[in-house]
């Protein structure tokens, strides 16, 4: 299965809640999610989306510490890689 | 007791998006009723409805709540945005518990709510996503207006099908009359997923005519069912002192009954609702200026509707229309429509026309406004409202 | 004008663990828990496999074949409780006037398992966008709308007066009860058919609270699943059920010479306009809503003898609750005791609230206290007395419950012994 990229969960994250797209433009990597407005429902969200996408089953532990995109691409392609 | 007036209104219709096209696409007798868009609707008996054209929710529903929230509520999101600002009302200046919202809702937000349920039959439960359990659920649309508006007082859903838009009103009122300063209130549906369609088929009340010009033709020889649509109204009710602009109206009267069931041998209750809401607002018979209508399209509904109209007005004792032939019936919607209407009939002293329908039945002995609005002294209107399963609802509106 | 009160005379509890008031309270005061896995459909794969079940046969509660076709679980629960509540009353058709009688039935996911059983069948198992309306069953509209609920609880009651479903996520039990109680008040109807039923253990609906992650994923260990106020707490766990009463304006009660069981004196709602399903930690909301219940029943924290909780089991919720109960309470909070019956008979959502109230006349009835099961880890953000494990004996005249739903909504309702509201 293809890595999860940026592009990608940036696109995960605008499908999610479009009035994250204006906030998307800088270094984002390791913006707090909810300091973009994705609150607790909205990481949920993308982590359903992913599963979809990627057929990767998240834990809940592991949706717990997606608090950055850094830490769901970094979670998300290791699992993938493995 | 203190008097609850509406003071702003937003409507999202088939015939027009807004109060204004709204309002001038019925006065025109312009109907919405068309071939559904949404999906090929070729392999269903039922083809035409009232979809809510040219809505754009990138223009209309704020970005944050897009994807978390079913067209039904992107229309009340919209619908509300217009009767908040039309009422002049910030909510922001109000105190919080002073402002509610209560709305109805007929069948929760259908189109967002096949697509989950097609995720987990086709795919499985991982691919069900989060904001189905809040898109999808009947009170979906107070929720988030509540939210959105920082609108913190008593909250509500009724659900009594398509007599559900009269009961929200006149829960508004109660509240209003609680202490409660200013109530959303109203309702919107979109019910017309292939899955919400499939199912209205089953009811077999449903008109599966072809041609928008005479498949929905109520009280008339030509009546063989009612062409489903979606959208509705929401309304700004308020305690009369606390209105900053002149309203459109109060809310003179309301009342709700239910039949009883198939085969019990007892009468219908319609007559009762429409009674007991004129005793409520103080008005006779003889002071109602006009009926809106249920108006269902299906002969022994309209028979009964008929028969109540007049057994408390007499034949031909009062004008009686029905605008929603220019719609369709917007389940939760349709009656909150319908009460709004009845308001801008007041504000401009003229009745809107049933259209399609060329003349009642004879036997109906009903004063049918049809094919031209009427102009007319506009007092006191009744709206009657039904839903599926017995329910029955009727509110008088009246000037100020 | 002397105010109009409202005495329920009348009950009917179809919860899990028993199929009638009597065992819902013997399961209440022995504390058992009635969780278990799964067993109404195959919930292999699903995150959550455990739920409150009833032992529910709808021939064996006397639906005839009919009646059962045409309703789904939710509707079939309501109307034998509503039975229930009807013998329970004595109520007795002739003499009534069936325009005085109204129906206000809390619901919050509606028909879940025929409307999904009816999408399966016309989608051909999920494979059709396009679904095939001639594979609908003849009563597919009826599993579609949640009315229909408050329309079979209407025509087993007689009742032709104002009819309704309300339908405010997990409040709609405590909510369609205090709607009820402002129509007896306002003077529209003298009696009222009301309470709650839902039915949510279908997939669709444990799917939904999976992606949310709010029920428990404590599979191996469905009795103790659900912890309430509990430090190692970890969701809800779903339940089933309806309790429905006979409200009576107490005059009409009185003349009739029925016997009221308790009152509901009173009855607050207020919105946290915060967060779809997110609460805050102070409870600020709720707390108003309390204070505001107290308030028009002319009763004060100190009047209050035992705190029905939301206790939903999740981390949020309880941290929630207890804050709001803390700031409207004040000191008086450490004293009064405060249970979660969901902690046995599990959150039946919609139907949860009214069967809440029932747990409440059956507490003031027997004086007794219904304990918070699986309580055995004190967590220090949740300081309250939460009655945990077994069942209290406490003179009980004076109750409030309380609850909290999806869409921000917070009610709060008194219960009390017939005579405080006679007065």
């Amino acid at each position: 299965m293809s890595q999860l990229t940026l592009d990608e969960l940036k696109t995960i994250m605008i499908q999610v809640d479009a009035d994250v797209a204006k906030d998307l433009d800088g270094d984002i990597l390791d913006t707090v999610l909810d300091h973009l407005g994705l609150d607790s429902l909205a990481v949920l969200e993308i982590a359903t989306r992913i599963q979809q996408t990627h057929r990767l089953p998240i834990p809940d532990e592991a949706i717990a510490e997606m608090t950055t995109p850094r830490n769901i691409l970094d979670y998300v392609n290791a699992r993938l890689a493995a | 007791m203190s008097a609850a007036v509406v003071t702003g209104i937003g409507v999202a219709a088939p015939n027009g998006l807004g109060v204004a096209d709204y309002w001038a696409a019925t006065l025109a007798g312009k109907s919405g009723i068309d071939v559904i868009t949404a999906y090929d609707v070729g392999s269903y008996p039922v083809r035409l409805a009232g979809e809510v054209k040219g809505f754009d929710p990138a223009e209309r529903v704020p970005k944050r709540l897009r994807a978390q929230t079913d067209h039904m509520t992107h229309l009340a999101l919209a619908a509300t945005d217009e009767a908040l600002a039309d009422a002049g009302a910030d909510p922001a200046e109000l105190p919080e518990y002073t402002m509610s919202v209560i709305t109805a809702n007929s069948s929760g937000g259908t189109v967002f709510g096949q697509r989950e349920l097609q995720k987990l039959w086709a795919q499985g439960p991982l691919y069900v996503g989060a904001y189905m359990s809040v898109a999808w659920f009947y009170a979906a649309t107070t929720g988030q207006l509540s939210i959105r508006h920082g609108m913190r007082g008593p909250c509500g859903v009724i659900a009594t099908e398509q007599a559900g838009g009269l009961d929200a009103v006149g829960h508004a009122r109660r509240q209003i009359r609680a202490g409660t300063r200013l109530v959303v209130t109203g309702g919107t549906d979109a019910s017309l997923s292939p899955a919400g369609l499939t199912a209205q088929i089953s009811t077999r009340l449903l008109s599966r005519g072809d041609d928008p010009g005479t498949a929905y033709q109520p009280f008339s020889a030509g009546a063989r069912g009612y062409v489903p649509g979606e959208g509705g109204a929401i309304m700004i009710v308020e305690e009369a002192a606390a209105a900053r602009r002149r309203p459109y109206g109060r809310i003179a009267g309301y009342a709700a009954t239910f039949d009883p069931p198939p085969g019990s041998g007892r009468p219908p209750t319609l007559r009762r609702a429409i009674e007991s809401a004129l005793a409520d607002a103080m008005v006779t018979p003889d002071g109602v200026d006009v009926v809106f209508a249920d108006a269902y399209g299906v002969p022994e509904l309209d028979r009964a509707e008929a028969d109540a109209l007049r057994e408390v007005f007499g034949p031909r004792g009062v004008p009686v229309t029905a605008p929603k032939t220019m719609t369709g019936r917007l389940y939760a919607g349709g009656a909150a429509l319908d009460l709004a209407t009845a308001l801008l009939a007041i504000r401009d002293q003229v009745i809107p026309p049933t259209v399609n329908v060329a003349e009642p039945l004879p036997a109906y002995e009903l004063d049918l406004v049809v094919g031209e609005p009427r102009e007319a002294p506009l007092r006191h209107a009744l709206v009657v409202a039904r839903g599926y399963g017995g329910f029955n609802a009727a509110a008088v509106v009246s000037a100020l | 004008m002397s105010r109009r009160r409202a005495v329920i005379t009348g009950m009917g509890v179809i919860a899990p663990g028993g199929g009638d008031t009597a065992s819902f309270w013997d399961l209440l005061a022995a504390g058992r828990t009635a969780t278990r896995r799964i067993s109404l459909f195959d919930a292999t794969g699903f995150r959550c496999q455990v739920a409150a079940e009833c032992d529910f046969d709808p021939a064996a509660r006397g639906l005839t074949p009919q009646e059962a076709r045409r309703m789904d679980r939710a509707a079939q629960l309501g109307v034998v409780a509503t039975r229930d509540a009807l013998a329970d009353s004595g109520l007795c058709r002739a003499g009534l006037d069936p325009g005085r009688v109204a129906v206000s039935i809390g619901n919050a996911v509606g028909n879940t398992t025929m409307m999904e059983q009816e999408y399966v069948v016309v989608s051909d198992g999920g494979r059709r966008w396009l679904t095939d309306w001639s594979y609908a069953v003849p009563h597919s509209y009826t599993f579609m709308v949640p009315s229909s609920i408050a329309t079979e609880v209407a025509w087993t009651a007689g009742a032709e007066g104002p009819t309704s479903l309300v339908s405010t996520g997990c409040t709609s039990g405590l909510d369609a009860v205090g709607y009820a109680l402002q129509l007896i008040e306002e003077g529209t109807a003298d009696v009222v058919i009301t309470g709650a039923a839902e039915a949510p253990v279908s997939p669709i609906t444990v799917a939904c609270f999976d992606a949310l992650k709010a029920t428990t994923p404590r599979n191996d260990d469905p009795a103790t699943a659900c912890r309430p106020f509990d430090r190692e707490r970890n969701g809800i766990v779903l339940g089933e059920g309806a309790a429905v009463f006979v409200l009576e304006e107490a005059g009409h009660a009185r003349r009739r010479g029925a016997t009221p069981r308790a009152a509901v004196a009173s009855y607050a709602s207020r919105a946290n306009a915060f967060h779809m399903t997110g609460l805050k930690d102070d409870g600020r909301e709720m707390a108003e809503a309390i204070r505001v219940a107290l308030g028009n029943a002319g009763l004060t924290p100190r009047d209050v003898d035992y705190v029905n909780a939301h206790g939903s089991g999740t981390k949020q919720n309880d941290r929630h609750e207890t804050a709001a109960v803390k700031e409207s309470f004040g000191e008086r909070a450490y004293q009064v005791p405060m249970s979660s019956i969901k902690s046995m008979i599990g959150h039946s959502l919609g139907a949860i609230g009214a069967i809440e109230i029932a747990a409440s006349v059956l507490a003031i009835e027997n004086d007794v206290v219904p304990p918070t099961a699986n309580l055995r880890n004190r967590d220090a953000e949740c300081d309250l007395d939460y009655v945990p494990v077994e069942a209290r004996e406490h003179r009980t005249d004076v109750v409030l419950s309380i609850g909290s739903g999806f869409g921000g909504f917070q009610t709060a309702v008194t219960v009390t012994t017939p005579d405080r509201v006679a007065a």
